[in-house]
């Protein structure tokens, strides 16, 4: 094998594929490595932890064909590391050599055998902006749940509707709901996957160079639980697979209240920075507590006697008062999640989950694109 | 004087009408130095002093010291000057602090709303207790009887209908008796104290109003209040002229003393055979958590550690604990967890002897809250086991409780029976 590729376009090439590779490949040490290979459209590298594969196809003479499996890690360290004159990378034996103006690399290789064969992409179902997917994939996230204990609720929710596509998350303290306009291949597709949501925020974050971004679903009954995205930019093609989570996720659509007796709209950013302050003095399982009231919204937060803090905002009400209380991260995670000017907080008792929406500005009506629903922390006694 | 003054023969009958006085104060007589002697029958009518330490000063002293004028408090100097045969012995701190945990437990057999005040006292509201018996009178005399019998000490008991009144009849019972304040007799009791018989009047504030000419509880009384509030603040004031009529809105609330150890709250059960049986083991872990949650809230603590413990036949004994997310104090939740550990372990017929459930990282519910999940109901077990508390607080323990724990003989006969 010898080729020489643009420093830059290497760079970013591998940095992308050791995204995919495990930290700790355990009992499979090939895991850790990336497959470097040359094709018909210059050099292709992958990667693979049995739950994600990638795979970056990018521009580069080839001179002579062959494939390489080198430490991932090394080879994203060393391409990040070097200065800016074209690469070229050979094979020398055992070795991979690596030379860039007088900087020279020799790697160790691995035997390209015992690498495991990348899943295959499945069929493209439909196409969106990849900007918008990945914004979307952002604020979907809020809400996904952490606990590896209930894998079904650290996953991502997609569900598709003809030409609507749904991003839903939940940890069973808060929900997100996210809709968005798509292009399906063929115009009646309904399907779901539930994709983990750290995998989907990350990809969807390192796909958004491409402008459309292709989304790939296997056939449902298949048994390829599979999702795949791709994207083609000039610094060249990307797919990315992953492994979508078995099981059922619980109907929470449903979940948001019809109607709402309360509504409060409040400066999104105002609010987030006496959020933030007040915050401060709230420990751990205390709440921040919003009081609604009179034209104005108060947060107050305390540790016991050790510490309190308040503050109060203008807020345009409508309904009763109320003083519910939220766990100031939660609060202070969907209100991030907020893009317009302003929030509408649309909530029935203090006892029961308060609706978040974007607003732009306080005579728009509540944009219910994105959703956010977030149960109170209740006093007990 | 009118209201009754009964002390050390416990049998003798109730004079005084205590009909609506729900407030209990129980002292220990002379604390520090009634323990200190319980095993030393030959100090019993000495004048035994108990202190010294760093600081040398008095912490208790027994009623044949004070005949010397040896007071709590007093440096170790001046009372030696004053009572020269007095025997001085130091505190056993660990021996005060188990004999006031089991005081405390004492209290709570009648009432949960045990609020001490110190190691050696606390208010007892009794109004949830009077269907199990006759009087607070009757509670009273049952309290001194049983730490006379159990802890070999003697105290004193006042009976009203406010918290201050009660107090001032404790002290009045002192050593070793039993005082009712009547609804009726609060002026006549309160009036001729002095001042300084008044909650919250120190040396200061008994100064202050020496000044102004008032000496006894009925001078306070009889000022305006206006007059008060001029010279002791709008807030003293007020409070000393509502006191000195008797009013007192202080509430009794339930809460572990500074001794007793806050951070858990356990019971267990040693059965009357040991059993193999797994549902025994269970339905008693049920009870158990059915007793710890209710003494968690009257506490107002919650707690998100849950530990069970197992003690075999051979007296081995397996401890498993886990940690909720979130705080909690109601039955279901903890025994969820109880249960859990259990069978976690995995026993195949081993014989037990008994079993704990405890609840550790306890913290005041008022600050402790709950994250509400999105699939429950809006109202849910903590709110039906407050009800339950209160119906079993009027009602007794067997009032309200799971129907697993029911036992077929306690059914009303007849129900047993198909239609």
């Amino acid at each position: 094998m010898k080729i020489r590729v643009e420093r830059d376009v290497l760079a970013e090439a591998v940095a992308w594929t050791a995204r995919s590779i495990p930290a700790r490949p355990g009992t499979l040490p090939q895991l850790s490595g990336i497959l470097v290979k040359t094709g018909a459209d210059g050099l292709t590298l992958s990667g693979f932890d049995y739950e994600t594969s990638a795979l970056v196809t990018v521009p580069a003479d080839v001179a002579d064909d062959g494939q390489v499996l080198v430490s991932g890690r090394l080879l994203a360290d060393i391409s990040r590391a070097l200065p800016v004159k074209p690469v070229d990378i050979s094979v020398d034996g055992a070795k991979l050599a690596v030379t860039c103006g007088s900087s020279r690399f020799s790697l160790q290789t691995m035997p390209v055998d015992d690498y495991p064969a990348l899943p295959e992409m499945p069929a493209v179902a439909g196409t969106v902006d990849g900007q918008m997917f990945a914004a979307a994939v952002g604020q979907a996230v809020t809400a996904a749940g952490r606990d590896d204990m209930l894998p079904v609720l650290t996953g991502v929710k997609v569900e598709i509707e003809a030409s609507t596509l749904s991003l839903l998350a939940t940890d069973r303290f808060r929900l997100s709901l996210r809709e968005l306009e798509w292009q399906p291949d063929q115009p009646d597709l309904t399907a779901t996957a539930l994709v983990p949501a750290r995998v989907l925020a990350e990809t969807a974050r390192s796909l958004t160079a491409g402008g459309e971004l292709s989304i790939a679903l296997g056939s449902p009954g298949s048994g390829e639980g599979l999702i795949g995205f791709e994207s083609t930019a000039s610094g060249g093609n990307r797919r990315t697979t992953t492994r979508l989570i078995e099981g059922a996720f619980p109907n929470v659509r449903q979940l948001f209240p019809a109607t709402s007796d309360i509504t409060a709209q409040v400066d999104v950013a105002a609010l987030i920075d006496s959020a933030k302050r007040v915050a401060l003095v709230a420990g751990r399982n205390t709440p921040i507590r919003l009081t609604f009231t009179d034209g104005m919204v108060t947060l107050e937060a305390g540790n016991g006697e050790e510490a309190q803090a308040s503050e109060s905002l203008e807020a345009t009400l409508s309904g009763g008062d109320i003083s519910i209380g939220f766990n100031p991260t939660y609060l202070l995670d969907g209100l991030g999640a907020i893009t317009g000017s302003h929030v509408h907080i649309a909530m029935t008792q203090p006892a029961r989950p308060a609706a978040f929406a974007s607003m732009s500005g306080t005579d728009a009506s509540p944009d219910l694109d994105f959703r956010y629903l977030l149960m109170p922390l209740r006093m007990q006694g | 004087m009118s209201w009754s003054r009964r002390s050390r023969p416990r049998s003798e009958t109730a004079a005084a009408d205590d009909a609506g006085c729900t407030v209990v104060h129980v002292d220990m007589d002379a604390f520090y130095a009634s323990v200190a002697i319980r095993d030393r029958p030959e100090l019993r009518d000495a004048p035994v002093i108990v202190g010294g330490g760093h600081r040398g000063v008095v912490l208790s002293a027994t009623y044949a010291a004070r005949v010397y004028g040896v007071r709590s408090a007093m440096s170790m100097t001046r009372a030696r000057r004053l009572c020269p045969q007095a025997v001085v012995i130091a505190p056993d701190f660990a021996c005060l602090s188990a004999v006031s945990a089991a005081v405390m437990e004492t209290f709570r057999s009648v009432t949960p709303i045990v609020e001490p005040l110190s190691m050696d006292e606390a208010f007892l509201d009794v109004s949830g207790s009077l269907r199990r018996f006759s009087s607070p009178t009757a509670i009273g005399e049952h309290l001194r009887a049983r730490i006379a019998d159990e802890q070999r000490i003697t105290c004193s008991v006042g009976v009203a209908s406010t918290p201050q009144l009660a107090k001032m009849a404790s002290r009045q019972a002192k050593p070793d008796g039993l005082v009712v304040v009547p609804v009726t007799e609060v002026t006549a009791f309160l009036h001729p104290q002095g001042v300084e018989e008044l909650w919250g009047v120190g040396e200061k504030t008994a100064a202050a109003l020496h000044r102004l000419g008032l000496r006894t509880i009925a001078d306070v009384a009889h000022t305006p209040v206006e007059v008060l509030q001029r010279a002791m603040g709008p807030r003293v004031g007020a409070r000393l002229h509502a006191l000195a009529w008797g009013d007192d809105d202080r509430r009794i609330v339930a809460k572990r003393g500074a001794d007793e150890p806050e951070h858990s709250i356990g019971a267990d059960e040693t059965f009357g055979r040991d059993t193999d049986d797994p549902d025994v083991v269970l339905r008693e872990l049920l009870r158990l958590s059915t007793k710890v949650a209710a003494r968690m809230r009257a506490a107002h603590v919650s707690g998100r550690t849950i530990t069970v413990r197992v003690r075999f036949s051979d007296f081995t004994t397996l401890t498993r604990s886990r940690t909720l997310g979130n705080f909690t104090a109601v039955t279901p939740e903890i025994y969820a967890t109880a249960a859990d550990l259990f069978t976690g372990l995995g026993l195949q017929r081993a014989r037990i002897r008994l079993v704990g459930v405890r609840v550790e990282g306890l913290r005041d519910a008022v600050v402790a809250t709950r994250q509400l999940r999105l699939d429950e109901r809006p109202f849910g077990w903590e709110d039906a086991e407050r009800a339950v508390d209160r119906a079993v607080h009027r009602f007794g323990r067997y009032a309200v409780r799971p129907a697993t724990l029911l036992e077929p003989s306690v059914a009303p006969s007849g129900q047993s029976q198909a239609p």
